[in-house]
């Protein structure tokens, strides 16, 4: 298994950023999350591996105990 | 007082009065079985065909009619061919391997059940569940003509239960009132509803789930093929999601989900469920409604599947949504886990902790089922808006993207537990050994000398050699195995091989009655056997 990369790992971060909001202009809230719903699902189909992504729901939680966040 | 709480199909077991009820003291009986329906009626014929002797008592004096299952497994039918009416059931129902699943008007999902060869029965047949009922009465009354202890009592409620040292006595009523039965054992197969369970105040937790479903059947003469068609957002608007699927007979299902907050009685008037068919069928094809209820579901199970000398399978154990079929079909496999166990134990062959292991297994397969089948209810009936939100985004995905399709979730089809973790399972003595024949689990079937395997297994223990030695029989305190000995080249379809052997040369498998492996290894080893032996009967 490949451990969940937490610290940067997008070349041009401001770019893909900029391109995710763009992603939802001009869609009404209800779109927008179904949009979201759409791209979580690709993603994780991409990733693949269950563990990252169990490893992934629960940093998404930002629970205190998470001992997979990076201290800096 | 007596009174019928659904209509009968078939009227086979009128009643009759019983000598038992003219005696001064309860008669003792070893086996009662409470509940005739499909699961009381399996574990009698397994029961009866053993030899040991068997009552049962059902309140209604014959089959209920109305529409439950349809859907009856592959495991079912190796089960009912063990118990010789497979045949039977093939011939009645109809065979289908394919669902097809549709998201308004695009499918988007579609799978095959079986796309492997080699097996003596279909992945699902439809038939009716009163004709399913039918089945297994005729083969009891075949078995009981050819001096099967078998007995069934109709119009006989059971009303109240005590439990004695060393038995349990039943509270019967009858059209000529009340009498008591006495058990040594008491297999309670009365129903989801379960008055043993209710008597004994024993708990039944789980999950309602909020939605309902109003089905019809219609007969109808349609060209629809054999598969089993499954919408969400169906274009036609007869409800959020809908099924069509066919029985025998010109007979076809449909199924619509029409919410939680519903006015039955209106529902079920003749002009509105018209209506929803119209919607679905089109104002062209002629049609006649032959049944229509609306149901709920819930899952849950009893905490413990045993309590002393009562033992609880089918819907009156657990109880699943229907999506998945695994209602009757895990009720079937109960029985079958069950019989052997108490006709051992009832020989002296085996401890009383043997049937300890019955319950353990079948709690293990009703966690399964109802994992499966809340999945696939969360899935069409989602219970948040965010649930509802993903369950729509992997629609609209999957017609697309394939990736999205293994998501579609329409109800998982019944499939048999491996029971991976037993205390009745002996070694995985096998390197190379195929997954799937792994101790737990029930035999794969495979061709063999132009008929199957599991034909060739009936219901004792076994000892199965591939290309391997063995004596012809191994006995173990009472328990005699007998052996049947293959060779990989009996079947140059390869499928034995493939099933039983995998990476090795040769196997010796144990298995148990009903049909499910209990230890494996490469070659015999005589202690090691008889070892396994005295572990799959409880005796460590
Ligand atoms: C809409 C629908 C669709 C379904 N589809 C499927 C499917 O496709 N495949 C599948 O496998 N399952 C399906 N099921 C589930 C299936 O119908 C049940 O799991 C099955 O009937 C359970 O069998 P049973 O013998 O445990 O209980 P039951 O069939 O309920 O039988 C219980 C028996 O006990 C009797 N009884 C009750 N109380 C007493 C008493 N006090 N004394 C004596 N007798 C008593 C009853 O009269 C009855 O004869 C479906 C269910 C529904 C509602």
């Amino acid at each position: 298994m490949q451990d969940l990369i937490l610290t940067p790992n997008i070349d041009g971060p401001d770019d893909f950023y900029a391109e995710l909001i763009a992603a939802h202009d001009g869609l009404s809230k209800e779109e927008s999350d179904a949009f979201n719903a759409r791209l979580i699902l690709i993603l994780a189909n991409h990733i693949g591996d269950r563990a990252a992504l169990s490893a992934a729901l629960a940093a998404a939680k930002l629970s205190q105990e998470d001992t997979t966040a990076c201290p800096d | 007082m007596l009174q019928d709480r659904y209509t009968l199909a078939f009227r086979e077991y009128p009643y009759r009065r019983s000598v038992d009820q003219d005696l001064p003291s309860p008669v003792r009986h070893p086996v009662v079985i409470v509940g005739g329906g499909p699961v009381g009626m399996t574990a009698a014929l397994d029961l009866g065909l053993k030899g040991v002797p068997v009552l049962v008592l059902d309140d209604h004096e014959g089959i209920g009619m109305g529409s439950r299952a349809i859907c009856i497994a592959k495991r079912t039918l190796e089960i009912s061919d063990r118990l010789g009416c497979g045949t039977a059931l093939v011939e009645r129902g109809v065979v289908w391997n394919l669902g097809k699943v549709f998201h308004r008007d695009r499918k988007v999902f579609e799978f095959n059940l079986l796309p492997e060869e080699g097996h003596r029965y279909p992945a699902f047949i439809n038939l009716q569940q009163p004709y399913f009922e039918k089945v297994l009465v005729d083969r009891i009354r075949a078995a009981q003509a050819d001096g099967a202890p078998i007995e069934i009592r109709g119009r006989n409620r059971v009303d109240g239960v005590q439990m004695e040292d060393g038995g349990v006595i039943l509270e019967v009523t009858t059209p000529d009132g009340p009498y008591a039965v006495a058990a040594d054992w008491v297999v309670a197969c009365d129903g989801a509803g379960s008055p043993m369970r209710t008597a004994l105040g024993l708990e039944f937790d789980g999950r309602v789930f909020e939605d309902s479903f109003l089905i019809a059947d219609v007969r109808m003469k349609a060209d629809f093929p054999t598969e089993r068609r499954f919408w969400f957002d169906p274009p036609f608007k007869s409800g959020s999601s809908a099924l069509l699927h066919k029985q025998p007979d010109d007979v076809w299902r449909l199924d619509f989900q029409i919410g939680w907050h519903v006015d039955r009685e209106k529902e079920l008037r003749d002009e509105n469920v018209r209506a929803r068919i119209e919607e679905m069928l089109g104002p062209e094809i002629p049609y006649e409604v032959v049944w229509k209820s609306i149901y709920t579901f819930q899952c849950r199970r009893m905490t413990a599947f045993r309590n002393g000398r009562v033992l609880f399978a089918g819907d009156s154990a657990h109880q699943v949504s229907p999506f998945g079929a695994r209602g009757a079909n895990s009720g079937v496999q109960d029985a079958d886990n069950l019989a052997w166990k108490l006709e051992m134990v009832i020989r002296g062959l085996a401890p009383d902790t043997l049937l300890d292991s019955y319950a353990s297994e079948r709690e293990f397969g009703a966690d399964e089922n109802i994992l499966n089948s809340t999945r696939a209810t969360d899935f069409i009936t989602p219970k948040s808006d965010t649930s509802k939100l993903f369950r729509d985004a992997v629609l609209d995905l999957s017609e697309r993207y394939a990736f999205a399709r293994p998501l579609v979730n329409s109800g998982r089809l019944s499939v048999p537990c491996t029971y991976d973790g037993s205390p009745l399972n002996g070694p995985d003595a096998l390197p190379g050994g195929p997954d799937r024949s792994r101790p737990g689990s029930p035999c794969p079937d495979a061709p063999l000398d132009g008929g199957f395997l599991l034909g060739r297994l009936g219901g004792t223990f076994r000892l199965l050699t591939i290309d391997a030695e063995a004596p012809p029989e191994v006995s173990a305190d009472g328990i005699d195995v007998p052996r049947l000995a293959l060779s990989a080249a009996l079947d140059p379809s390869g499928a034995l091989a493939d099933r039983y052997l995998g990476k090795a040369r040769s196997a010796v498998y144990l298995l148990r009655p009903d049909q499910h492996v209990a230890a494996r290894w490469e070659s015999y080893d005589e202690d090691a056997v008889l070892t396994a032996i005295r572990g799959a009967t409880g005796r460590h």
